[in-house]
C-alpha cells in the first residue's frame, strides 16, 4: 500500500536558496532512475518534531527524533516497504544468508553515490561495518546502542561492556558484493538490517571528519565534526545545517539520489517540545506537520481542516507481574484472576488514542509469530472473583507501581491508565495501593531494577519487524521485574532466536507466544497507534508502524 | 553596604515589622478604619466564603471526588469528556471524576496546601526571626546572615530549585518548597517586630520591674508581634496558592490526579481546552479570585496599620 | 569604588564554590539520571551501568566534582546530556533569548506602569485610580502559565495574528551576530528579521510584564502620593512655582528614586519568573533550559546554570547598588 501521493509539477514555491542549489547541482547529475525530473521544484515541507536531535551519525543513536531526520538523509542495506514493517530492497537489491544464517550476502545497487561525491560499493559497506565492530573507546561503544543490541559486542569492549561479538568479518567481493560473517545466526536478521543505526555513512567523509571521535567531558558526551556537521549519506536530502538559536535542521534535496528523487526542495524540522505550541504552529501555518499530536486534540485539529494519520498499531502496553514481589502472584489462577478482571476494551476506548485495540498477545498481529491460537482471557468479573477464590486470594493486596512524568505513544497518560486498571481490579475485590514514581526519578529502577512492585505499567514499541524484539526482549530470560524463572519460556524464545529458516521461526515463536499466554508473566493490554498531524497542503505522508515516514514522496501544495 | 535589592525587600518587611510596636490598641483602630475600606470588605468576604466553602465541601459535594464513575469513565474517551448529565452538575473530568464536586473539594485541598505552606513558613520562620530577636548577638547576625540569602532569591525560582531538589514530587513537597519563600520573610518580620518593641514604654517598665527575660519575650513582645505576622500571613496565602499552581505546571507538582487541587487541575486540564474548557477556566478562576481576596484583604491591612498612614 | 567592585566579588567566589559542592553532590544522590532519561524505553540495569561507566559517573563522587571544577575554571562546564552540545554555548544562546525578552518585558512594564501610576497618584480616589489598583491586584493574582496560554489561545488559535511559540520564523534566514534576534536584524540591515523578532516578542513579553507592571504601578503611585506630601513640595507651590514645573522638576524626580530600586529588583526577579513563561512559549531561554534540565536530569547543563544564577545574583546585585549610587548621591556621601 504505497501512497505517492499527487504527483504534480511545482514552480518554485519560495523564497531561498532552494532554486540555486537545484540549478547548481542538478548540473552534475549522473543517474537519473526515478521517473521525475531532477529540476522539479516542490517547495518546502517544515515539520515540527517534539525534541532535539542528538547528532547526525545514525550509528549513535537511538532515538526517534534523532532518527526521523537521518532517515531522509541516509539508507540502509535493506529498508521497510512505506506504511509497513515488511522488508524492501534499500541499498543492496538482494540478500542471502548461508552457512546456517552465519553469512550474509548482499547484492549491492550499482550508480549509487554519497553526498559527497565519492563511490557507494562494497568496500564502502565493509568500511562502515568494520568501523562499527572497531569503534575504539568506551564513550563511542556505549553510544552505539542498537549495534550493542543487535551485535552483541565490539572488537574490544571497552569499561563495562562484556559481550561476545555476533560480527567476524566482511568482505568486499568485487565492486557490489558484500559477505558479512557472523559468529552465530541470530533471528533478529535480516529485519535489523534494515535499523536507521545501520545506515550506510561515506567512508570518505567520515575519516576526513574523524567519525569515531566521541569524548566524554563532564557527566556528558561530544562528537565528532561528522556527526555535528558534516553526516554524509546516499539518502534522497542532504544535510544543510543544524540551527540551535532557532531549533531548525535544514536538509535539502538530493538531486542525485539513486532512486525516485524526492519532490520537495528542502525539508525544515523545527522543534518544538510543547505539544500545544506544535498544534498551534500547525493551525497558524507555520508548520505543515508534526509529531505525536496529543488524542485530547485529534478532534479539534480535524475540526480546523487539519488531518490526523494514525499509524498501524506497533507498540504494547502491559500490566507487569512481579512474582517475586508477592507470594501469590506465583499462583497463575491469581495472574489469570488479574487477566479476568481487567476490562480492556473499556480501557483501549477511554482512556487511549483513537484506534486504539485491546491485545490479547504481546505481538502485533502483522508479524510472524503472532496466532490467533493462545488462551485468551475475556473481560469476566465473574471469573475473576471464582478465580480468586479458588486460589484463596480474596484479600489480595496489590503494591501497583504507576510511572508518572512522562508521555509514551502506547501510554499518553499513565496516571489516567493506572486509575482506570486499579479501579477494575478493586472491583473484583483486589485492594490496590497506587504508587506514582517519575519515570527518570526511581520508576525505573524500583521496578526494573529492584522488582519493590507487585504490578506496574510498561509498555514497548518495536524497533523492527521481529517477534524476538517484543517476546525476547520481555521474556527471554529472568528478570527482577518480573520475578520468574520459566526455562520453558527462555528456552523456547532463544530456539526461536536461532532459528534461520522463517517459516519454521515462525512456528518456533507462535509456540513460545501460546506458552507465554498461557503461563501470563505479565498481562497485555492495549497498542495504540501514535499518529502525525499533517496540513491538508501536505500530500503523500505514508505513515509507518516504525515511525519510519520519508519525506521523498511529499509534496506540499502551494498556499 | 547591603545589597539593594535585599534591602527593599527587607525594607518593606520592616515597615510591617514596625506595626507591631503599635500594640493591642492601635491594631483595633485599624481594624475599624478597615471596615470603612470596600476593598478590606470584598477581600474579607471572599476569604470568609473561601474558607466557609472549604470546610464545608466534603458536605457539599453530591459526588466522591476520589471514585472514576463508570456512568462518566464509560462515555470518556482523550477526544470529548462528557458535558453535564442528571447527577453531575458539570459532567466528567478528563480522568472520570465529578467536575463540580471536585472543584467544591478543591477549595479544601487548596485551602490546605495554601494555609499548610503558610503555616510552616510562619512556624520555622518565626522561630528563626523569635531566635534572633530574643538572643541578639551572634545568633541574630548568622540567622539573619541565611535569611537574607534565601530572602534575596527570586521567590519562584526558589520555589522551583527546592522542589527540583526532591526524589520525587507530592503534595508534601510542593507545600515545603512554597513554604520556604515564607521563610525568610517571617524570620525577618519576628525579628524586626521584637526588635522595635525592645524599647518600648511596656517592654522597659516590665524590665525595670524585673521580670525575667523569657517572661517579657512570651508576655509581652510576642503578642504585639502577632499582627504583623498576620498580616503577612494573608498576603502569603494569596501568593502560595499560586506557586502551587506554577510548580504543577513545571511537573514539580502532585502528580496523584486523584487530589483535586486547583491548581493541579489547572496545569493538567490545558491540553483539554477545547475539548472542554470549563476544565481549565473553573479551576483558573476559582484560584483567580481567592488569590485576589487574600491580597485585597492583606494589602488594606497592610495599610490600615502602616504608622505612615495614620497621620 | 573599584576596590568595592573587586572585594564584592572576591566575596562571592567562596560561596559559589560551596553551592557548586552542594549541588553536585546532591544532584547525584538523587535517584534517576542521565542514562535514564538517555535510554528511555531500551533501559536494563546493564546498559545503565555501562553508560555510566563511559559517562564517567561511577567514579566517586569527589573525583568527578575535582574534574568537574578544573575544567569549569577554564569555562569548559561539559556538554548537554540532552543535545550534545556545549553547555556554555546553549546557555550563552539561551542568555541572549532571556535577556531579549526580560528587557521588553521590562520596557513594556516600565512604559506603561509609570505612567498609570504616576496618573493613579494624580487622580486619587477616582475612577481612573481605582481601575488601576483593581487590576494591578488582580495582576498578581493570575497565575503567569494560565496568563500566557490564554493569551496564546486567544491571539494565536483564535484570532490568527500573533506566532504562537519560539522567537523566529523559519522562513526568516538571518545572520546572527549578538543573537539578539531583533538587534542583529538592525545591525545586518535584515529589517524583516526585527521586526518578525518583535512580532514573536509581543505577547511573551507582555505576559512576563504583567507582574512586574503591577508591582511598578504600585510603587509608582505610593512613591507620588509620600512625595506630594512631603514638605518641599508645598514650600514650591508657596513659593508660587507652576504646576508644571513643579511635577517635573520635584515630585516625579524624588519619585523615581524608589521606583527604580524597584525596577532593579523586578529585573532580577524576571530573569527568573521567565522560567514559566518561557515553557508556555516555548522560547528556548534559560528559564527552558532549566526547565528541561530538570525534567531530563541533564546534570552538566543544571550545575552550570545553577552556578549562573548565583553569579548573575551577585553581579546584579552589585550593578544595582552601582546605579544607586550614581542616581543618589546621598548613598556615596554617607558610605
Amino acid at each position: 500500500m504505497l501512497h505517492t501521493g499527487k504527483k504534480r509539477v511545482r514552480k518554485a514555491a519560495l523564497i531561498g536558496l532552494a532554486g540555486a542549489l537545484v540549478v547548481s547541482v542538478s548540473a552534475c547529475a549522473e543517474s537519473d532512475r526515478g521517473d521525475s525530473g531532477s529540476g522539479e521544484s516542490g517547495g518546502t515541507l517544515v515539520f515540527g518534531a517534539a525534541g532535539k536531535p542528538k547528532n547526525f551519525d545514525p550509528i549513535f543513536n537511538d532515538d526517534g527524533e534523532t532518527f526521523r531526520i537521518q532517515r531522509q538523509m541516509y539508507d540502509t542495506l535493506i529498508t521497510y516497504k512505506p506504511g509497513t514493517a515488511e522488508l524492501e530492497p534499500g541499498l543492496a537489491t538482494e540478500w542471502e544468508p548461508s552457512n546456517e544464517g552465519k553469512t550474509w550476502t548482499f547484492t549491492l545497487r550499482e550508480d549509487v553515490k554519497f553526498h559527497d561525491g565519492t563511490d557507494f560499493n562494497a568496500e564502502a559497506v565493509c568500511a562502515n561495518f568494520d568501523r562499527w565492530h572497531n569503534l575504539p573507546s568506551a564513550a563511542a561503544q556505549s553510544q552505539a546502542i542498537y549495534y550493542g543490541d543487535v551485535f552483541g559486542g565490539f572488537a574490544e569492549n571497552k569499561g563495562d561492556a562484556t559481550g561476545e561479538p555476533l560480527y567476524k568479518s566482511c568482505e568486499a567481493d568485487g565492486e557490489n558484493t558484500a559477505v558479512v560473517n557472523l559468529g552465530k545466526a541470530k533471528g533478529a536478521f535480516p529485519d535489523a538490517f534494515g535499523l536507521t543505526s545501520f545506515s550506510i555513512s561515506s567512508p570518505t567523509a567520515m575519516e576526513k571528519h574523524n567519525a569515531d571521535e566521541v569524548t566524554q567531558t563532564g557527566g556528558a558526551f561530544s562528537y565528532s565534526d561528522y556527526a555535528n556537521k558534516f553526516p554524509t549519506g546516499t539518502g534522497p536530502f542532504k544535510f544543510e545545517s543544524y540551527k540551535p538559536q532557532n531549533n531548525t535542521v535544514t536538509l535539502v534535496r538530493n538531486d542525485d539520489y539513486w532512486g525516485e528523487k524526492a519532490k520537495l526542495d528542502k525539508v525544515v524540522f523545527k522543534i518544538i517540545e510543547d505539544e500545544n505550541a506544535r498544534k498551534q504552529e500547525l493551525e497558524a501555518g507555520s508548520i505543515q506537520a508534526y509529531d505525536f499530536p496529543s488524542p485530547a486534540h485529534y478532534q479539534s485539529l480535524e475540526d480546523n481542516g487539519q488531518k490526523i494519520l494514525s499509524r498501524p498499531n506497533f507498540n504494547i502496553l502491559y500490566l507487569g507481574i512481579n512474582q517475586e514481589g508477592n507470594p501469590k502472584l506465583k499462583d497463575v489462577r491469581v495472574r489469570q484472576a488479574i487477566q479476568y478482571a481487567i476490562n480492556k476494551k473499556q480501557l483501549a476506548q477511554n482512556q487511549l488514542p483513537r484506534g486504539a485495540t485491546g491485545r490479547d498477545q504481546f505481538l502485533p498481529d502483522t508479524l510472524d509469530g503472532f496466532t490467533k491460537d493462545v488462551e485468551k482471557f475475556p473481560y469476566s468479573q465473574e471469573d475473576a472473583k471464582r478465580l480468586l477464590k479458588e486460589a484463596g486470594a480474596e484479600n489480595l493486596t496489590l503494591k501497583f507501581y504507576v510511572p508518572t512524568e512522562v508521555s509514551r505513544p502506547y501510554l499518553p497518560n499513565p496516571q489516567a491508565v493506572g486509575g482506570a486498571i486499579a479501579d477494575d481490579l478493586e472491583k473484583v475485590g483486589i485492594k490496590v495501593e497506587t504508587v506514582l514514581r517519575p519515570w527518570n526519578g526511581g520508576f525505573k529502577d524500583d521496578v526494573q531494577k529492584l522488582g519493590k512492585q507487585d504490578i506496574h505499567l510498561l509498555g514497548w514499541t518495536g524497533d523492527y519487524g521481529d517477534a524476538g524484539n517484543f517476546i525476547g526482549t520481555f521474556f527471554g530470560r529472568e528478570k527482577a521485574e518480573f520475578g520468574f524463572n520459566n526455562p520453558e519460556i527462555f528456552d523456547a524464545l532463544s530456539r526461536a532466536d536461532a532459528t534461520v529458516d522463517d517459516a519454521e521461526q515462525k512456528k518456533d515463536y507462535e509456540e513460545a507466544a501460546q506458552k507465554i499466554a498461557e503461563f501470563i508473566p505479565a498481562v497485555p493490554l492495549t497498542s495504540s497507534p501514535a499518529a502525525l498531524a499533517v496540513s491538508p497542503k501536505v500530500h503523500g505522508i505514508v505513515p509507518s508502524p516504525l515511525t519510519d515516514e520519508r519525506f521523498s514522496t511529499v509534496t506540499v501544495e502551494e498556499s | 553596604m547591603t545589597p539593594k535589592l535585599l534591602q527593599r525587600r527587607r525594607e518593606r518587611i520592616d515597615e510591617l515589622a514596625d506595626a507591631g510596636d503599635a500594640g493591642v490598641s492601635l491594631a483595633k483602630d485599624a481594624l475599624r478604619r478597615m471596615r470603612a475600606n470596600p476593598v478590606a470588605i470584598t477581600g474579607a468576604i471572599i476569604v470568609a466564603l473561601f474558607v466557609v466553602l472549604a470546610i464545608l465541601a466534603p458536605f457539599l459535594a453530591p459526588k466522591d471526588p476520589r471514585t472514576q464513575y463508570a456512568e462518566l469513565k464509560n462515555q470518556l474517551t482523550p477526544e470529548s469528556i462528557p458535558g453535564p448529565m442528571p447527577g453531575f452538575l458539570l459532567g466528567s473530568d478528563q480522568y472520570g471524576y465529578d467536575l463540580f464536586s471536585r472543584l467544591l473539594v478543591g477549595a479544601q485541598q487548596t485551602l490546605i496546601v495554601g494555609v499548610l505552606a503558610t503555616l510552616i513558613g510562619v512556624a520555622v520562620g518565626c522561630t528563626l526571626g523569635g531566635l534572633a530577636g530574643a538572643f541578639g548577638g551572634w545568633v541574630d547576625t548568622a540567622l539573619m546572615r541565611f535569611t537574607d540569602i534565601l530572602l534575596s532569591f527570586p521567590s519562584i525560582l526558589l520555589a522551583i530549585s527546592v522542589a527540583a531538589l526532591f526524589a520525587e514530587t507530592n503534595q508534601w513537597t510542593v507545600i515545603i518548597a512554597v513554604s520556604m519563600v515564607a521563610i525568610p520573610v517571617f524570620a525577618r518580620l519576628l525579628r524586626g517586630a521584637m526588635l522595635a518593641q525592645r524599647h518600648s514604654d511596656h517592654v522597659l517598665a516590665a524590665t525595670a520591674l524585673g521580670v525575667r527575660r523569657r517572661t517579657v519575650v512570651f508576655r509581652h513582645i510576642l503578642p504585639n508581634a502577632l499582627t504583623p505576622v498576620i498580616v503577612q500571613a494573608t498576603l502569603t496565602l494569596a501568593t502560595s496558592i499560586i506557586d502551587a499552581a506554577a510548580l504543577s505546571f513545571l511537573g514539580l507538582g502532585d502528580p496523584d490526579p486523584s487530589r483535586a487541587e486547583w491548581g493541579l487541575m489547572l496545569a493538567e486540564s490545558q491540553q483539554f481546552i477545547e475539548v472542554k474548557p470549563e476544565l481549565a477556566f473553573l479551576p483558573a478562576a476559582a484560584i483567580i479570585i481567592v488569590a485576589l481576596g487574600f491580597t485585597l484583604l492583606g494589602e488594606s491591612l497592610r495599610e490600615a496599620l502602616d504608622p505612615k498612614k495614620r497621620r | 569604588m573599584l576596590r568595592f567592585i573587586v572585594r564584592r566579588l572576591l566575596q562571592a567566589i567562596p560561596t559559589l564554590i560551596v553551592l557548586s559542592i552542594l549541588i553536585f553532590a546532591w544532584l547525584r544522590a538523587l535517584p534517576g539520571g542521565p542514562a535514564t532519561a538517555m535510554l528511555g524505553d531500551r533501559w536494563t540495569p546493564e546498559r545503565e551501568a555501562q553508560l555510566n561507566a563511559a559517562l564517567g559517573l561511577d567514579q566517586p563522587i569527589w573525583v568527578q566534582y575535582w574534574k568537574f571544577l578544573g575544567r569549569a575554571i577554564t569555562g569548559d562546564f561539559g556538554n548537554s546530556t540532552v543535545t550534545g552540545l556545549p553547555v556554555i554555548e546553549e546557555i550563552g544562546r539561551g542568555f541572549t533569548a532571556t535577556v531579549e525578552l526580560s528587557f521588553f518585558a521590562m520596557v513594556v512594564a516600565i512604559g506603561l506602569g509609570i505612567p498609570l501610576g504616576y496618573l493613579a497618584a494624580r487622580y486619587r480616589g477616582r475612577l481612573l485610580d481605582n481601575l488601576t489598583v483593581v487590576s494591578t491586584l488582580i495582576g498578581v493574582a493570575v497565575p503567569v502559565f494560565f496568563l500566557g496560554f490564554l493569551a496564546k489561545w486567544v491571539f494565536s488559535s483564535q484570532l490568527g495574528i500573533l506566532p504562537p511559540s519560539g522567537r523566529q520564523d523559519v522562513e526568516i534566514n538571518s545572520t546572527s551576530v549578538t543573537g539578539f534576534v531583533t538587534l542583529d536584524g538592525l545591525l545586518t540591515r535584515e529589517f524583516d528579521a526585527t521586526i518578525d523578532g518583535l512580532v514573536h516578542l509581543l505577547m511573551p513579553a507582555l505576559v512576563l510584564a504583567t507582574i512586574p507592571m503591577a508591582v511598578i504601578v504600585r510603587i509608582t503611585r505610593a512613591s507620588v502620593l509620600d512625595v506630594l506630601d512631603e514638605d518641599f513640595v508645598r514650600t514650591a507651590e508657596s513659593k508660587g512655582l507652576g504646576t508644571a514645573t513643579i511635577r517635573r522638576r520635584h515630585v516625579l524626580r524624588n519619585a523615581l528614586l524608589p521606583v527604580s530600586t524597584t525596577i532593579g529588583l523586578q529585573t532580577g526577579l524576571l530573569l527568573a519568573g521567565a522560567v514559566l513563561t518561557e515553557k508556555v512559549f516555548v522560547w528556548g531561554g534559560l528559564g527552558s533550559l532549566l526547565a528541561e534540565a530538570i525534567e531530563l536530569k541533564d546534570y552538566p547543563r543544571l550545575q552550570a546554570l545553577i552556578l549562573l544564577a548565583a553569579v548573575v545574583y551577585v553581579v546584579v546585585n552589585l550593578l544595582v547598588d552601582i546605579s544607586y549610587a550614581i542616581i543618589d548621591p546621598r548613598v556615596r556621601v554617607g558610605r
